[in-house]
């Protein structure tokens, strides 16, 4: 399925939510429920943890035109699988340090922990990062031209 | 080194007649003096091929992988800095121990061709050393420079003459606690204080990141992904490799966009985060000489600082970083705050 980037020659970001099933998926029903409003363009992909986010997944999205991605997860000592999202955290922090070194913007990447209970903590979450990848603009230099023809 | 050479051989020969082993991993001389191949030998027939001198950098320890599930001891010539790798690959249950009988040799630095020839010396048929000076037969004459000028990159940043596991030791003199290093001639020996190996990485990392971008992306660029530095990545011992996987999009030899070689090299420098032991082979045998040490020395450089000092390949029992969690480690915002203005 396409998905339109740009409306009437604006800029409209892709974003990728990585969300654990436990914690963070639940908070985004939350957030839904409570009517609290948070940008389209996310596109919310549900993990059972946040240790299952290979660190491919993140590149993976970069390549097929996000332009940001975000993981959420359980608040560290709230895993559901008690010590998976600290596995995770290690794993998050050095890659988003290797993409630093090699130049990517650092906005890009996000890593939040958000619980079942957090729906507005959610919707500000996503706000925000929404606001910082439209500053940031688009991602030219993870993008892969080959994966153009998924976006208009 | 002609010495240490004789030595070794007859340790060899030994070790092979009295049965301890029945094969022995070592180096033999290529087409040039200064390509000398890995081979396995056999028989005492077949070892008076058996070559070290100044170019045997190759780390034979990942040939172990296969080498040491065939039958009978095979007997391997380690240096120093090759059982680091040889650790590694013994704690992930890649090589099977008791098949392997370790002779740890010294080594006093390796020599990097490349930079002979850098120094503007050419047609080299040979080269004969003693102590720190290096006398290089040429079509055009002999030429001489300092040994210390000319080793390779990886022997810059030497992580010592200590063998980290071994079964034997073979030094010119009698060796202390698994040392060899009172028998190095102190000269020819790279000074381990005074290089600091993140010496580069902290030059990139104070750059802004378009240009760091655009460093990456001239050094990238040049990739021709003939795979050597995954082949010789004594970490990268994946029996599957996810390179070899002809739907990935990423295993093709000639990169169609620039985001497959970006990729390539992210996924195989992090596939090796927390048990690459910064052994340089990557680098060295790059035929595109990328400095792709440079990708790893950057995840060893955030480990140290982040989860504590921490060598892969020290020993055969920790648990490696990625592996393991502190309650109180950093959050992963921390690389955008310590990121400074830019």
């Amino acid at each position: 399925m396409p998905i339109k980037k740009s409306k009437n020659g604006e800029f409209k970001p892709l974003i990728v939510a990585f969300c654990c099933n436990w914690c963070s998926y639940a908070g985004a029903d939350l957030a839904g429920t409570s009517r609290l409003s948070y940008p389209a363009e996310v596109k919310i992909i549900r993990v059972p943890c946040s240790c299952r986010v290979n660190p491919m997944f993140v590149l993976r999205a970069f390549q097929r035109g996000a332009d940001g991605v975000i993981i959420c997860g359980c608040h560290p000592g709230d895993c559901h699988y008690s010590t998976g999202n600290y596995y995770a955290r290690r794993r998050m922090t050095l890659l988003f340090s290797m993409l630093d070194y090699l130049g990517i913007e650092r906005g890009r990447t996000k890593v939040e922990w958000v619980s079942a209970a957090e729906g507005v903590k959610f919707s500000t979450v996503m706000n925000e990062f929404s606001k910082t990848i439209h500053d940031l603009g688009e991602n030219k230099k993870l993008g892969d031209l080959r994966c153009k023809e998924f976006l208009d | 080194m002609q010495r240490i050479f004789g030595l070794i051989k007859d340790k060899a020969e030994k070790l092979l007649a009295g049965g301890t082993v029945n094969r022995i991993i070592g180096w033999t001389g290529g087409e040039f003096f200064y390509d000398p191949t890995p081979a396995v030998f056999k028989s005492k027939e077949e070892l008076e091929g058996l070559v070290y001198n100044s170019f045997c950098a190759s780390n034979l320890s990942k040939y172990l992988i296969n080498e040491s599930k065939k039958d009978g001891k095979i007997l391997a010539l380690l240096k120093p800095c090759d059982t680091y790798g040889f650790n590694q690959l013994v704690k992930e249950h890649r090589i099977n121990k008791d098949n392997v009988y370790v002779l740890g040799i010294e080594c006093s630095g390796m020599i990097d061709i490349n930079k002979i020839r850098d120094l503007g010396i050419k047609g080299i048929t040979g080269i004969s050393e003693e102590d720190d000076s290096l006398v290089i037969q040429t079509i055009y004459g002999e030429k001489s420079c300092r040994r210390s000028d000319v080793l390779l990159e990886k022997c810059l940043c030497c992580k010592g003459k200590q063998h980290m596991a071994y079964d034997e030791l073979v030094c010119a003199d009698k060796p202390t606690d698994g040392s060899c290093q009172d028998t190095l001639e102190a000269s020819a020996k790279p000074s381990e204080s005074t290089t600091d190996r993140f010496e580069m990485v902290k030059k990139l990392e104070a750059m802004s990141p378009e240009e760091r971008y655009s460093f990456w992306r001239d050094e990238l660029s040049k990739c021709i992904r003939c795979n050597a530095c995954r082949n010789i990545c004594p970490s990268c011992s994946c029996v599957k490799c996810v390179f070899d996987n002809d739907a990935s999009g990423i295993a093709s030899k000639a990169n169609t966009d620039a985001f497959e070689e970006n990729l390539f090299h992210i996924i195989r420098a992090f596939h090796v985060a927390g048990r690459c032991t910064d052994c340089g082979e990557c680098s060295r045998v790059c035929p595109q000489h990328i400095p792709l040490h440079l990708l790893n020395r950057k995840i060893i450089k955030d480990i140290n600082e982040l989860y504590g000092e921490y060598q892969a390949g020290k020993d055969a029992e920790s648990r490696g970083p990625l592996t393991d969690f502190a309650m109180d480690d950093p959050e992963p915002g921390i690389v955008a705050e310590r990121g400074g203005d830019h």
